[in-house]
Formats: C-alpha cells, sequence, structure tokens
C-alpha cells in the first residue's frame, strides 16, 4: 500500500510540474463547453429564403409576411424569375425558394384549394427535413387563418382536422443546449482520461526509466494502480469541475442524484483510465500511443450518440454500439441530469460500464510485462 | 577488495537468442562476494543482454542462474530485493527534485520517512550536493546526474549493483570520482557488477571477463590477463582479442 501512495504521489508532482497540464485541466472544459454547446446546435435559425411570388395578391404578400415575420426564416431575394431564385441557391446565397404561382389567390377563393411550391437545399439532409416540417408548420398555420377570414363554406369543409396536443417532457423549452451539456461533458472527462494515462507508461518507456522500475520489487497492481489512481481522481475533479460550469453558464438541469453520477463516473474512469493503459503498454513511442487514443475517441464519441441518435443507427452498428463505453455513460448523465432517473433505471448501463472496467483492467494488468 | 571464495552470481550455459541471432552463447561463470567484477566487451557482444537477464528485467533461453543466492526463474521478486540496477540510459525523472527521485526510489524499496530523510542528508553530504538537494534533475550537470544515479541504486543496501556503462560520456575527473564510490561500495560489501568498454576502468576490477560475439573469450583478474596475452594494458588485452 505505502508502495502505491509513493507512485501515486510522484505521478501527482509530474502532472502538476508539467506546466501545460494546469491550462488543459481548468481551461479546457470551460473551453470546450462554451465553444462546442453553443456551436453544436441543432435549431435552425434564419433560414435564408427567396421568395418567387408570381400571384401578388393580398393573400400571397400575406403568406410572403408570415415567413418574414418567423425567426426562423429571412427573406434574402425576391424575384419574379424562378431561374433567377435557382441561381441564388446555387451560388449558396439561399437555402429554400418559396414560389407563389400567378392565380393562387383565384384558385384559393374558388376552388377552396391552391398550390405553393418549396424548393429546399438538401445537401445537408437533416437540416432540409427541419426547414420542410418549419415551413409546413407555418403554412398551415396560415391555411387556418384564411379559412377563418374568408368564412368560406367552401373552405370550412376541409378543417375538421384532428388537433395534436403535445407536450414535450424532460426538456419542456426544448433546450438544446440542457440535452448537449451532459454529453460534452462525458467528452471531457474522456478525453483527458484516455489522454493522460495513454501517454503515461510508455512516456516512462522513452525516457528509459521504466527498467529502473522493473528492477524494483513493486508487483504488477501496485504499479497499475499506482498509474490509475491519480488520473481517476484528476477525472472525477474534472466532471465535478465541469458540472459547476455548466450549471453556472447554461443552468442545466440536475433532477437526480449527483452521487449516482459520480458512481457512474468512478466506474466509466476505470474503463477509460484502463483502456489508455493497455493502448500504452501495446504501443512504443508517445506519438504513436496519440494516434491510438484518437482512433478509438473519433470511432467511440461518433458512435456514442452525442451528436446523433443511436436508435436511428443500422441495427448493425447499433450492436456494435454496446462495446462503446462513451455510449452508456453519455445514456446515464443525461437519464440522470435530464430525467431524475434513479439507480434501478440506469441498472442495465451501469452493469455493462462494470463488466467493460473489470475486463479492460484486467487486460491492461495483463499486457503489462515487468520481464521481457 | 575484500574476495572471499562465496559465490554471489552463479552462471551456467546462460543461453538467449532473438530469433535465429543468438546474443549470449553459453556463458558460464561466477561471481564472488564483495568483488568489483568487470564485465568487458565490444559494442554489441552481449554485455547488456546478460545484464539485463541478470537483474530479472529479460527471460534467459536456456541456462541455470541464481543471483544473490536466489534462483532467477522462480524467485525473482527475492533477486529484486537484493540488488541495485544502473542503466545505460538515464534513470532518474528529469522532471523531479534531487531528493523527490531519492524519496520515490527509496519508498518503492520500502524505506521509512525518517531512513529516507536521513540517507538523503547524508547522501548530500557525501556528494557536495547539498545546494542540489531541491533542484530538478535536468537542471543539474550529467556527471552529477550519474553519481545521484548510483547513489540511488544503491540507496536500499542491495547485495550486489549492476552498473550497465556508467561512465559513458562523463569527463576524466568525474570518472574517477565515480570509480571511487563504486570502491567505498565495494568496502561497505556491495558486490559490484560493472560494464564497461573503457580499458583503464578494467584495470580498477579484481576479476574481468571480456566477451567477444555472445561467448566469454576470458576471464581472470587484469594481471594475469595482461600475463597470459603478453601485454602492457588492459588495452592491449582487449585489442588482441576483439580483433585476432
Amino acid at each position: 500500500m505505502r508502495t502505491i501512495l509513493y507512485i501515486i504521489q510522484k505521478e501527482f508532482l509530474q502532472v502538476f510540474r508539467n506546466k501545460s497540464m494546469l491550462p488543459i485541466i481548468f481551461v479546457l472544459p470551460v473551453i470546450q463547453l462554451i465553444i462546442l454547446v453553443n456551436a453544436a446546435t441543432y435549431e435552425m435559425k434564419h433560414i435564408r429564403v427567396s421568395v418567387v411570388d408570381l400571384d401578388l395578391s393580398g393573400t400571397s404578400r400575406k403568406l410572403v409576411s408570415k415567413f418574414q415575420g418567423s425567426p426562423f426564416y429571412q427573406v434574402k431575394h425576391t424575384s419574379f424569375s424562378y431561374a433567377e431564385a435557382e441561381d441564388e441557391m446555387k451560388k449558396g446565397k439561399t437555402d429554400m425558394i418559396l414560389q407563389v404561382p400567378s392565380g393562387f389567390e383565384k384558385k384559393l377563393l374558388t376552388e377552396g384549394m391552391a398550390k405553393v411550391q418549396f424548393v429546399i437545399n438538401a445537401i445537408n439532409g437533416q437540416s432540409a427535413g427541419l426547414t420542410n416540417a418549419y415551413s409546413t408548420m407555418i403554412l398551415l398555420d396560415y391555411n387556418r387563418e384564411v379559412v377563418l377570414d374568408n368564412n368560406n363554406p367552401a373552405l370550412m369543409a376541409g378543417i375538421r382536422t384532428i388537433q395534436t396536443d403535445y407536450s414535450y417532457w424532460y426538456n419542456p423549452k426544448l433546450n438544446y443546449k440542457t440535452y448537449m451539456v451532459p454529453g460534452i461533458l462525458v467528452l471531457l472527462v474522456t478525453i483527458i482520461g484516455l489522454l493522460l494515462s495513454g501517454m503515461n507508461i510508455v512516456r516512462e518507456v522513452e525516457i528509459g526509466t521504466i527498467e529502473q522500475i522493473n528492477v524494483t520489487p513493486i508487483n504488477k497492481i501496485q504499479f497499475i494502480a499506482g498509474k490509475l489512481l491519480p488520473f481517476w481522481i484528476i477525472g472525477l475533479f474534472e466532471l465535478a469541475f465541469g458540472l459547476a460550469v455548466g450549471k453556472l453558464l447554461f443552468n442545466i438541469p440536475m433532477e437526480g442524484n449527483l452521487g449516482l453520477i459520480f458512481l457512474s463516473a468512478a466506474v466509466y474512469l476505470f474503463v477509460i483510465l484502463s483502456f489508455g493503459l493497455l493502448i500504452s503498454t501495446v504501443t512504443s513511442t508517445q506519438q504513436q500511443a496519440m494516434l491510438v487514443s484518437f482512433f478509438f475517441m473519433v470511432v467511440f464519441i461518433l458512435m456514442s450518440g452525442l451528436f446523433t441518435s443511436i436508435e436511428s443507427m443500422p441495427e448493425w452498428a447499433q450492436k456494435l454500439d454496446r462495446l462503446n463505453p462513451v455510449m452508456y455513460f453519455i445514456r446515464i448523465m443525461r437519464m440522470v441530469l435530464l430525467k431524475g432517473s434513479g439507480f434501478a433505471d440506469i441498472s442495465s448501463h451501469f452493469w455493462s460500464l462494470v463488466v467493460y472496467a473489470v475486463c479492460s483492467l484486467g487486460l491492461a494488468i495483463l499486457r503489462y510485462r515487468k520481464v521481457s | 577488495m575484500s574476495s572471499t571464495t562465496e559465490n554471489i552470481i552463479t552462471v551456467k550455459n546462460l543461453v538467449k537468442k532473438f530469433g535465429s541471432f543468438t546474443a549470449n552463447d553459453h556463458l558460464t561463470f561466477e561471481v564472488k562476494k564483495g568483488e568489483i567484477f568487470g564485465f568487458l566487451g565490444a559494442n554489441g557482444a552481449g554485455k547488456t543482454t546478460a545484464i539485463k537477464i541478470l537483474c530479472g528485467l529479460s527471460y534467459p533461453t536456456s541456462g541455470e542462474l541464481s543471483v544473490a543466492g536466489f534462483d532467477i526463474y522462480t524467485q525473482r521478486e527475492k533477486v529484486k530485493r537484493n540488488i541495485g540496477y544502473m542503466s545505460q540510459r538515464f534513470s532518474l525523472y528529469d522532471d523531479l527534485t534531487v531528493f523527490e527521485n531519492i524519496r520515490f526510489y527509496g519508498g518503492i524499496y520500502g524505506l521509512g520517512k525518517k531512513e529516507i530523510n536521513s540517507r538523503t542528508n547524508d547522501l548530500m553530504q557525501r556528494l557536495g550536493f547539498e545546494a542540489a538537494r531541491d533542484k530538478l534533475i535536468r537542471d543539474i550537470p550529467l556527471g552529477w546526474k550519474q553519481k545521484l544515479a548510483f547513489s540511488v541504486a544503491i540507496l536500499h543496501n542491495p547485495k550486489i549493483v549492476f552498473l550497465d556503462e556508467p561512465t559513458g560520456g562523463v569527463d576524466p575527473i568525474t570518472r574517477r570520482q565515480f570509480w571511487d564510490m563504486i570502491y567505498e561500495a565495494a568496502h561497505n560489501g556491495i558486490t559490484v557488477f560493472v560494464t564497461t568498454h573503457y580499458m583503464d576502468e578494467a584495470e580498477y576490477c579484481d576479476r574481468v571477463s571480456i566477451m567477444v560475439d555472445g561467448k566469454i573469450a576470458a576471464l581472470d583478474t587484469p594481471e594475469n590477463l595482461k600475463r597470459q596475452f603478453g601485454a602492457q594494458s588492459m588495452n592491449d588485452v582487449f585489442i588482441k582479442l576483439a580483433r585476432p
């Protein structure tokens, strides 16, 4: 036990003596939270619209003003030529064309039905879908107004629609920041943990001190424990710091038990750190360790459900994702912080992490060899 | 020095192969308790390979080895408690101070806090390092580092200390001082096993073995070797052996 304490003392001394470490530990989380949370947004604002109003009637103008009045749209360009509007889109100056055909008002009032056209730039499928959904909502809204304004029986017939009443649970204002912060915090803990531990043993190999350690009576378990615990403490501290920043800057909800968050984080960090040490034992330079760490980090993070929903991934990818520790911890964080889930709700994710931790720690201990 | 007839290292038919390359080809020798044993050879002769096996850093391919009275295969951890090692590469932590390095290695060998403190003070005084106690290793001169690395390697009073080219890149005066430290350690009963390719250093050893291409080509006291090969100095002996 005393041996482990001496190793921990040494590791802490080395971490904090490294001048670039303190900024990484304290500044990185703040910057990550501020930049990533604000930048990685799902909300669509300022959709740039090109209007081609060939009707120029009161009704068509009202429709255009509906778009103009919405905070989501910005009418960038008006023209009487569809070709010209298309040109604008090709140049990347607009995201959508709203075309109102001539005779729109007349048709609407006499036949009770008229058509407008949306042409949406769908290079980014997700935002095109959202644009379409927003535009349809505006149109439906407008539709209802037209019917009521004109009191036209021909139109009234079509309005017997089923009204949906909805409420958003756990994130009533659909604030995406609330959703992003817990995930970004996982990212932070993962990056710090994986890099610190991944570089560690390999660094001692590079400078040659590992041989000196290997001729001492230190055993494997003492060595790995002495290497893991300092970064485990730093990781937990990092999470606490990140949560505090998230609360202060974004007022993220903390519905559930913070103890549960830290319990899960404790297990999760064991997974990440032993994974890092494992990388450290199979590589022979710090650069190699860094590259391998990055490879796993990118795959883990992109498949973690942080930015995209796991449910919409193909089935094989979802199965593969069961091997992704980041995914489990992001789920736990979101469930506990946003929904207030208790241990019973997260238990399957939690135990998956425990199994993962035992396996990767075992593998790291097995892989570390004092004798070549 | 105070050589007895008791063997502290016994090596019989040590073989180490890396693929088809044989680095150590049936080495057989004994090191007596308390002697300074020189392990000589050109670069690539297999010195470091042998020393790593004796320290338990590397597995032998075959052979019988006993170090400090313990079997290298079955009592590896006991061997490690009783040996010190100073590698070719520098073995202290650059980003820790002199004292922090001593404390770390002392702590690992199970020395108590008081013991670490008193041994550090003692050491600083003997080496004349008092002012450097809290300096980072990276800020002190190479010669000092080597002396310190040696002192740290024998901090826990091992029975044997293995030195792998301990004086590489060091000026002649510091080298001489370093050998004074080796004599002192031997005087205190620590057996010294040292590899070198400075032939003047070979003269300081009680007995010398010379390795050529993975084999031991000669093993005796420097005087006997010089007589045997009709040479003026160890340098001539070495050249006669290494370039037949």
